[in-house]
């Protein structure tokens, strides 16, 4: 360690900060391109904000994925709790 | 087998030419019969930095509108045995571009070369669509920025639905990651997206990694593929990547910050 890393340190990690937003936008145009319907990110949202409604939980909290199983096409949406001992409900 | 081998993606000035360029001339010295082919119609870049701008003569258009034959349109590169050169058309549009056009050549190269190098344009646009649909290998070439990043995951989607293998069920394309323009003093600090953050996006295989580097720029002002250069950094850095490609194990360098004296007595330790 050296006396410079003190300053370094202080400074926001703007590669974080990227590799954040990249995950989130790349994910939700993964969603839009994988032939799924162009409606996904919008349900996404709004189901977001229903769950914001009564629980104060991220936005990356909410995960939506569209599976073939057999003949049916299955939504899966995940949604992550902020602690408790209950962490995640499931709803499919 | 002929492979076919598409560099590409999605965004501008990332170093698709770059490294079209330098694996076409590593390929080749590694004894493989090599034609690298410029998608990029209209706006053509791989004649200048091969080095070869004024011995073309008839492009890849006109070989395919007939008004040349292959042989004619091919350029043979100086340096390098096997190693040929077909550059894309500066005067016409991209709609130039057929998909039986583009079929016809690669088929009648496919008889007598090892490795067909696809130069992808910018964007995802035709030229983009027509040099990874016949593809059977994918280089993504990739900056550790967020715009290329995003383009780059556009990009694999596209590999992984509008090629011919994707539309004929077969195999997919294999694809490999290229980070280029890296540096890793930048990364340390945490100004730079790291290779392995950008290898977590994107979830494919690490082909290599190419620093930051003057070689680059030195390299085209002089028409030579920078692999060339075989004592800089980003010379050397290609040739692993090439080696690599073709199935040998090589540890990646260049991704820890070069350090001088000064460095190391006030850079502390490294992130």
């Amino acid at each position: 360690m050296s006396f410079l890393s003190y300053f370094r340190s202080q400074r926001k990690k703007s590669a974080s900060l990227a590799k954040e937003r990249l995950q989130i936008i790349v994910a939700r145009e993964r969603l839009q391109c994988a032939g799924g319907p162009d409606y996904l990110p919008m349900l996404q949202d709004e189901l977001l904000a229903v769950v914001r409604k009564y629980i104060q939980v991220d936005r990356n909290a909410v995960r939506m994925q569209l599976d073939q199983e057999g003949d049916c096409e299955v939504l899966e949406l995940n949604i992550t709790l902020p602690d408790g001992p209950e962490t995640s409900a499931r709803v499919r | 087998m002929t492979r076919i081998i598409v560099v590409t993606s999605g965004k501008g000035g990332v170093g698709k030419t770059t490294t079209s360029a330098a694996f076409a001339a590593g390929l080749a010295s590694a004894g493989r019969r090599t034609a690298v082919i410029d998608f990029d119609v209209g706006l053509r870049s791989l004649d200048l930095i091969m080095g070869c701008e004024r011995r073309v003569v008839y492009d890849f258009i006109n070989v395919i509108n007939g008004e040349a034959s292959l042989k004619q349109a091919l350029i043979k590169d100086k340096r390098i045995p096997g190693l040929f050169i077909l550059p894309a058309s500066q005067t016409r549009d991209k709609d130039a571009l057929t998909t039986e056009g583009v079929e016809r050549v690669l088929d009648e190269l496919s008889e007598e070369f090892d490795y067909i190098i696809c130069d992808s344009p910018a964007g995802i646009e035709r030229g983009a669509y027509l040099a990874m649909y016949f593809a059977d290998e994918a280089i993504v070439v990739t900056n550790p920025e967020v715009s290329s990043v995003r383009d780059s995951d556009r990009v694999l989607g596209l590999l992984a639905s509008k090629t011919r293998r994707a539309e004929r069920g077969e195999p997919s394309v294999r694809e490999r990651l290229l980070v280029t323009r890296y540096a890793p003093s930048r990364v340390g600090k945490g100004e730079m997206l790291s290779v392995e953050d950008v290898q977590e996006i994107l979830a494919i295989e690490l082909l290599g990694v190419i620093p930051e580097s003057t070689a680059v720029l030195n390299a085209s002002n002089s028409g030579m593929p920078v692999i060339l250069e075989a004592r800089s950094d980003a010379g050397q850095a290609y040739q692993d990547a090439v080696a690599r490609f073709l199935g040998e194990e090589r540890e990646h360098r260049f991704l820890t910050e070069k350090k001088g004296l000064f460095g190391r007595l006030f850079g502390g330790s490294s992130a």
